[in-house]
């Protein structure tokens, strides 16, 4: 277990060096420095002064690795247009973000796990004939359009929900204000939560079912058939524990693609996370805090891929992690 | 009253264009307590008996028609929860492959525990106390750690021993035994064979054994079916089969045996292959590979009869027996 | 001996192609009606110059003054705007073919650089092995880890920002290309590196190496035969969603300009007016994607019922 562990940090850490590589790299090619802090006004003795202070001149090795430890110390520069240190402004919209995560995966492993049994299970019923159906149209609407044509019809046409912004919040800890705790908070979490797990949802249902039905093929099922067994134990503990096996593997990966998917979501709801600030960002050139999301986003990758591992780890017993490690 | 018998059952396939027939009028009965052999090449429809035993055909093979009679229950027109309460309580099967029988996971204790509450109102301790001793039974050391280890842990011939086990769980009457040690090594082959005949007899549990190898039918088993392409072609006391054999099939099975053989000699094979579902030649199936075969082999289909000690489906059985007769007294 | 195998190994996938393939799709109506529907709106894309009756690309046929005009079967409608106008002016119905085209381009185009990347990747690594197979596959777990998306997302929002979005938008389709290409590669590698590895083990290969023959023809004339079936599999998928990533990027503003807009860009231009009432620059762009998309995946996983070995039990 802890020789696992360890290999699974070391490459996190290899992973986090290319990420940092990246962003020391965007850092210094992108936009100037110099004329974020005094202007073009100053003359060019002064600047090449100044790019001696700030260390501009100094060989790449030291540049990186002076980048690395301000890093490591929390210090991700300060961003031109907030004039806030880059990490604040991230971690002030990081809950926010992280809401809409939370709503769109409740909504997807709540959803996903019943209807991919009952598909699995009954294949031939109109029922699910029709969920397989609305699952492949599910998987055809880009997450943008369905956001857009939500608002058209809630928002637009019917009045029903807000179309933009988080509502009302309540601070709970820190940075951290939740949209869980009034009604308002509700409603205005309900479309974007859908829109960012429209497309997960569907492609985990598929999954679901695909791996299930390969599983009620297998000789184990039909040997636990052949020594009587209730079929509901059948199905919701031999089945869908090997099932969930794969599911738990494609789910770490999705895991990147929603964090692509909150910077959509986000931009048609105009709903202040990370996403949206990001694009913000890069319209305005505002690399330190380009270089910062970059950085938090990759954290984030790196953290629940692990957790994702060692989920996986745990669940399948055939996986011994003492062994993994060696 | 017979334990098991089964008439005229025949088993159906539903493929793309067509239905095509895997089990053509089987009958036979087994009384309490007694071993019966089913014995073919791969595709003669043995493991298909099995399954269909038990009513647990899966798709796309289904029961087309004929009679099941466990204990004067017919199998075949049994509802869910009646055909759950008879599988695992009163008939265990044995699978062929232990590698990918048990779940892999659940643990031994899980998957013992679970098949006796399935059928027995226990607590989970007194079902892992009932395990344990079943365990013991099968010869499995230190069983109680056995419970909490997850069958990747465990060799095959160990993991197959398990299986024993469970099937033993319930106290059933009738085992039936799917090729229960083709995927096992060599070595551990007979221990398995030899603990299965112990239990069996020790406990009077009937058995159905299914395999390939007529050596250990000889060894098990008090009756055996010879099953060819579907159909049974001969049925009888093991020793007389064994010793006597009437069909040309079941002469060139036993001819094809090492033992059979001198050493340094060629095997003597059955020439030619057994043939697909969708294409079973006209009259009777073995025509086509067997020597003796005549028009009426290829036109007609045999029905089983008494000859001698034992029942056979052949046309020319009494020519063959007078050829034997008449090479015996030359020689 | 190994071309017998080989020649084997190609009358089993053109009977495939002939029997059974064609059978199952005479068989579903639902395949039948998808490639219809996409070898429609892909001729029509094509044919876009011939067909539309304007030019969007042509500045001296757009006039703003004709700006958010609805379709024709709407009130104040123009007639000779059969799907009304963009906020610019533009004809929706000469746009949207032209976008239509451009999607799908793109959406081949970055499959086909997948696909070449994914396969040379994954035959180097399956035949090669050892320490080169480990780090190319370690390589593409961390590469799948990330996103297509996301890094679609940073390296074009890096290069607009770097580059200036004139000079971007002049060769946003190479970027788009090249991004979506680039970062779906894994999946190919992965699948085709499995064929390699199954087909290795066989005779004929072996018998291949013994007859004389070169890694590079061994590899592309012996072994890439049998993983063409799955490589059509995942085509399929990957060109849906080529053309959705290039939707979502264009969306963002990081894809096509509104100057030369693909589906995505108009979807995007017109969402700014879908408060104002002027839906149908939207929902009109926005129900060609969904159906293109959709076709597609329905083809594709009509495909892989047919072609996947896995599902071919009983």
């Amino acid at each position: 277990m802890f020789a696992y562990l360890v290999k699974r940090v070391f490459q996190a850490i290899a992973v986090m060096f290319v990420i940092s590589l990246i962003a020391f790299a965007i850092q210094g090619n992108l936009g100037d420095p110099l004329r974020e802090l005094v202007g073009q006004s100053v003359s060019e003795e002064v600047r090449q002064q100044l790019r001696e202070e700030l260390g501009l001149n100094d060989p790449f090795l030291a540049q990186y690795l002076r980048f690395v430890s301000n890093a490591l110390q929390g210090d991700l520069g300060t961003s031109y247009f907030f004039k806030e240190p880059a990490l604040d402004v991230i971690l002030k919209k990081l809950p926010a973000t992280l809401e809409l995560v939370l709503g769109a995966t409740i909504i997807i492993i709540g959803l996903s796990v019943p209807l991919g049994v009952y598909t699995a299970i009954k294949p031939n019923t109109i029922l699910s004939r029709g969920i397989m159906g609305l699952s492949i149209v599910g998987i055809s609407v880009p997450v943008f359009l369905t956001a857009i044509l939500m608002i058209f019809l809630f928002s637009v046409e019917l009045g029903w929900l807000p179309s933009f912004g988080r509502g009302d919040i309540v601070p709970v800890w820190g940075y951290w204000e939740t949209n869980f705790a009034t009604a308002d908070g509700w409603l205005h979490i309900l479309m974007p939560s859908i829109a960012l797990a429209s497309i997960m949802l569907p492609l985990f249902v598929r999954l679901i079912r695909a791996e299930m039905m390969e599983v009620l093929q297998s000789e184990y099922v039909r040997y636990a058939t052949a020594k009587g067994i209730n079929p509901w134990r059948i199905y919701f503990v031999h089945a869908l524990k090997n099932t969930l096996l794969p599911v738990i593997t494609v789910g770490g990966v999705q895991i990147g693609t929603m964090v692509a998917y909150t910077i959509l979501t986000e931009t048609v709801f105009q709903w202040p996370g990370m996403g949206f600030m990001f694009l913000e960002a890069v319209n305005r050139v505002d690399t330190p805090l380009i270089v910062a999301y970059l950085i938090v986003v990759g954290g984030i990758f790196v953290v629940t891929n692990t957790i994702v591992d060692l989920i996986y780890g745990l669940v399948n017993p055939t996986v011994n992690l003492a062994r993994m490690g060696a | 009253m017979s334990l098991l018998s089964v008439r005229d059952l025949n088993v159906k396939f539903a493929m793309r264009d067509e239905t095509v027939t895997a089990l053509n009028g089987i009958s036979f009965d087994l009384a309490k307590g007694e071993r019966l052999g089913i014995v073919g090449e791969s595709g003669a429809g043995k493991s298909i008996t099995g399954f269909a035993l038990m009513n647990l055909l899966s798709r796309p093979g289904f029961i087309d028609s004929g009679e099941i009679l466990f204990d004067g229950q017919d199998v075949v027109t049994m509802n869910n929860k009646q055909l759950r309460e008879i599988r695992g309580n009163r008939i265990a099967m044995i699978f062929q492959d232990p590698m990918v029988t048990l779940n892999p996971v659940l643990t031994i204790g899980q998957q013992m525990v679970e098949t006796l509450r399935a059928h027995r109102k226990v607590s989970h301790e007194e079902a892992r106390q009932i395990a344990v001793v079943k365990l013991r039974e099968v010869y499995i050391p230190s069983p109680e750690e056995r419970l909490d280890q997850y069958p990747h842990e465990l060799s095959g011939g160990m993991r197959q021993r398990i299986i024993i086990a469970i099937a033993l769980l319930l106290d059933p009457q009738l085992i039936i035994a799917d090729e229960p040690t083709t995927a096992l090594d060599v070595t551990i082959q007979a221990d398995i064979m030899e603990l299965m005949l112990e239990l069996c007899q020790s406990n009077q549990v009937g058995l159905i054994l299914i395999t390939h190898d007529l050596g250990v039918v000889s060894q098990m088993t008090e009756r055996t079916l010879v099953m060819y392409a579907g159909r049974i072609i001969e049925s009888g006391r093991t020793r007389s089969i064994i010793n006597d054999p009437q069909h040309p099939y079941t002469q060139g099975l036993i001819n094809a045996l090492p033992q059979q053989t001198q050493p340094g000699e060629r095997l003597r094979q059955i020439p030619g292959n057994m043939p697909t579902l969708a294409q079973i030649p006209s009259g009777c199936a073995f025509n086509p590979r067997c020597e003796f075969a005549t028009d009426t082999c290829r036109s007609q289909i045999p029905k089983i009869s008494q000859y001698g000690e034992v029942e056979v489906a052949c046309h020319e059985v009494h020519r063959l027996q007078l050829e034997t007769q008449l090479e015996d007294q030359e020689a | 001996m190994s071309d017998l195998s080989q020649q084997q190994q190609l009358s089993r996938f053109a009977k495939i192609m002939d029997s059974n393939m064609m059978y199952s799709f005479r068989r579903n109506p639902v395949a039948v009606a998808s490639f219809v529907v996409f070898i429609i709106i892909a001729i029509c894309a094509f044919l876009a110059p011939v067909i539309a009756p304007y030019n969007p690309y042509d500045p001296a046929q757009i006039d703003l003054l004709n700006s958010e005009y609805p379709p024709a079967w709407v009130e104040g409608a123009l007639p000779e705007f059969v799907l009304g106008t963009d906020d610019q002016g533009r004809d929706l119905w000469s746009t949207i073919l032209y976008g239509t085209r451009l999607s799908i381009i793109i959406g081949i185009c970055a499959v086909a650089l997948q696909a070449f990347l994914g396969i040379s990747i994954g035959l180097v690594a399956g035949y090669v092995g050892g320490r080169t197979d480990n780090l190319l596959m370690r390589l593409a777990d961390i590469q799948l880890s990330f996103s297509t998306l996301m890094v679609a997302i940073i390296f074009l929002a890096v290069t607009q920002a770097l580059f200036g979005s004139e000079l971007f938008n002049r060769y946003a389709v190479f970027f788009l290309i090249a991004v979506i290409g680039v970062a779906e590669w894994p999946q190919y590698a992965r699948t085709v590196r499995a064929t390699v590895l199954a087909e290795k083990k066989k005779e004929y290969i072996d018998s291949a190496r013994v007859l004389g023959f070169g890694p590079m023809r061994i590899m592309l004339r012996h072994i890439l035969p049998n993983s063409l079936s799955p490589i059509f599999v995942i085509s399929t998928v990957q060109v849906a969603n080529a053309i959705i990533s290039e939707a979502s990027l264009s969306f963002l503003g990081l894809g096509m300009p509104p100057s030369q807009p693909s589906l995505g860009s108009l979807i995007s231009s017109g969402f700014d007016y879908i408060y104002s009432g002027s839906w149908w620059i939207t929902v009109i762009p926005g129900v060609v994607l969904v159906v293109l998309v959709l076709v597609i995946n329905l083809l594709g996983d009509w495909v892989r019922d047919v072609l996947n070995p896995k599902l071919y039990k009983g």
